[in-house]
């Protein structure tokens, strides 16, 4: 099975952000990270090639530090990666995003074709179900379990409140995973050592020749303002802890 | 402008954001001067239609089929691109729920469209309109406008409209039915059954007091502080998807959109950072306490009382105190 797992390099969980230009944030003093929805993605492309044979390729968009992010990938397993080559990737609107991944996933002819739900910065969650709809391929989203069967796949999509549902898909497909599906794994030192032989395979987006007008654009992004006012109990860890239950007590009368 | 608003159900089970979202759609409808039709898709929405028609609507479109009965994204965006041709919508708004994320983002773009999803507020300036989302997880906000030729495609998250300022109509709209044309082959997912996991062991839902914990909370080895805080609130103990992910603690104890939605008297979050899946969950919750070593985590943002600091120091001190209190 040769499956195609797109991953992102989003900013670390608990990176200072500061927003520069308006519509984008300081890069520069942060780190960065595997969007975590995407690492379960990756987990599971490796489990089904461990199961049923194939290749993972490991697919992602950026400027040149998301090559770490896929290197990454390769130490965990994944068999080779695709750079597509952006400084303005961030820019871009959810369509013509997908439109970039889709044309270099398209050159790859894969069976499966899977991200995760949704990444930690821009937060989209369109991007699977976008990229099924120009590769022309059937998809379904918030999967908990893959099955692959002869020719197709049976998985179980969660629902809302508790709910699931199994579906039957043909192959080719994309497939969006939820997070907490699998247990992720570590990349171990030999997989670290086998990652430097690996290819990674860097594509310019411009040479991939997608053309898009956007469909949207961000005019400004900001720190939100407070609807609630929340009031701060400082002190030492007692003084604090005192202030809060009293406050429970006499003021919220919660206790 | 033309508004169409996309309702959601379920075996004539409404989802109930959608009225949250006809909340919406009714307020830009009357900023914007705009015309407003709703659609009800599914097999037997008929009574539904006629349930949403005593809404202050312009008109009900009702649109019906046997390969409808079971939402597949293939038959629902087939039906909704007939609809969309056949109504010529500016604004097509929808909740967002996980069944739109399944269907939305495709039917925009087969369209040649964009989506803005999981809007939490607009606003309309200078006869523009302005789409506020999050990013970052919260940490920031985002104001995000369309371009290019409509239709432009908007979903709003739950919780950021109330349904019960969804206005009824003067008179019952008109109800008027869409045919489509959708064969089995042009469906290539098959939806089997629905089923839910093992029968939920703890309902959150009606304990008056939660103590939930999140990422902040380190390894499984810690959770025990959290249960103690718990125990002496008389409480019970919740936590945040990624604990759950993690196997810390059992999915029937997650709160937020994959979990469980409650409204204690009180919350108490310790290490949540405030993920928006995760507020929308407990924000409804009468008291909210915050306790996280950032001060900008989002969380802030719905507690009532917070404390900024490390939470294995705060969580003993405040299980001392009660401790002290119950002794005497």
């Amino acid at each position: 099975m040769k499956i195609v797992v797109c991953i992102k390099q989003v900013p670390a969980k608990d990176a200072p952000l500061a927003i520069t230009d308006a519509s984008w944030i300081r890069e520069t003093d942060i780190g960065f990270e595997m969007n975590e929805p995407d690492s379960y993605a990756l987990e599971e492309a490796l489990r089904l090639k461990e199961k049923h044979t194939g290749e993972v390729i490991a697919v992602s968009m950026g400027p040149e530090r998301v090559k770490q992010t896929i290197k990454e990938a390769l130490a965990k397993g994944a068999d080779r990666g695709v750079h597509i080559a952006d400084d303005k990737a961030h820019s871009l609107d959810p369509l013509g995003a997908a439109k970039s991944l889709a044309a270099a996933i398209e050159r790859e002819k894969p069976d499966l074709v899977l991200t995760g739900l949704q990444s930690e910065d821009q937060g989209f969650g369109q991007t699977g179900v976008l990229l099924a709809e120009i590769l022309g391929l059937p998809h379904a989203t918030i999967i908990m379990q893959i099955d692959a069967q002869t020719g197709g796949l049976r998985v179980k999509r969660e629902l809302e409140a508790g709910w699931f549902q199994s579906v039957e898909l043909p192959m080719p497909a994309v497939l969006t995973i939820q997070s907490g599906i699998n247990k992720v794994r570590y990349a171990t030192l030999k997989g670290i050592m086998a990652a430097k032989k690996k290819e990674i395979a860097t594509i310019a987006r411009e040479s991939l020749g997608v053309t898009h007008n956007p469909t949207q654009h961000i005019e400004r992004i900001y720190i939100p303002s407070k609807t609630k006012k929340t009031e701060f109990l400082t002190g030492t860890p007692k003084e604090a802890a005192t202030k809060l239950l009293e406050k429970l007590k006499h003021e919220a009368r919660v206790l | 402008m033309n508004i169409l608003l996309i309702t959601e159900q379920r075996d004539a089970h409404w989802n109930k954001t959608s009225f949250e979202t006809l909340a919406a759609a009714q307020q830009i409808a009357a900023e914007t001067k705009s015309r407003l039709a709703a659609a009800v898709i599914g097999k037997g929405g008929a009574a539904l239609a006629g349930e949403l028609a005593a809404s202050k609507l312009d008109e009900v479109l009702l649109i019906e089929h046997d390969l409808l009965a079971a939402y597949t994204p293939d038959g629902y965006t087939i039906a909704l691109q007939k609809v969309i041709a056949q109504a010529k919508p500016d604004l097509v708004l929808l909740p967002h729920t996980y069944q739109v994320r399944d269907f939305a983002p495709k039917l925009a773009a087969s369209l040649g469209k964009g989506m803005i999803g999981d809007c939490i507020a607009y606003r309309h300036e200078n006869g523009k309109l302005i789409f506020v989302r999050q990013m970052f997880q919260g940490k920031t906000a985002a104001d995000v406008v369309f371009e290019g030729a409509a239709p432009w495609f908007a979903t709003f998250q739950a919780g950021a409209f109330r349904a019960d300022l969804a206005a009824q109509g003067t008179a019952k709209a008109p109800v008027t039915s869409i045919s489509v044309e959708l064969k089995p082959e042009q469906i290539r997912t098959k939806p089997l059954e629905l089923f839910r996991e093992a029968k939920q062991a703890v309902d959150l839902t009606q304990a008056p007091i939660l103590v939930a914990v999140g990422r902040g909370i380190k390894a499984p080895e810690n959770i025990p502080l959290a249960e103690k805080l718990a125990k002496l609130l008389g409480g019970e103990l919740a936590a945040s998807r990624p604990i759950c992910d993690e196997g810390w603690l059992p999915m029937d104890r997650q709160i937020g959109s994959s979990g469980q939605t409650v409204a204690p008297k009180l919350y108490l979050a310790l290490g949540i950072s405030g993920a928006i899946q995760h507020v929308v969950g407990m924000k409804g919750s009468r008291t909210i306490v915050a306790i996280n070593k950032d001060q900008n985590a989002p969380i802030f943002e719905v507690a009532d009382y917070g404390i900024v600091g490390d939470l294995f120091e705060i969580v003993p001190a405040l299980s001392e105190e009660l401790e002290k209190g119950k002794g005497t």
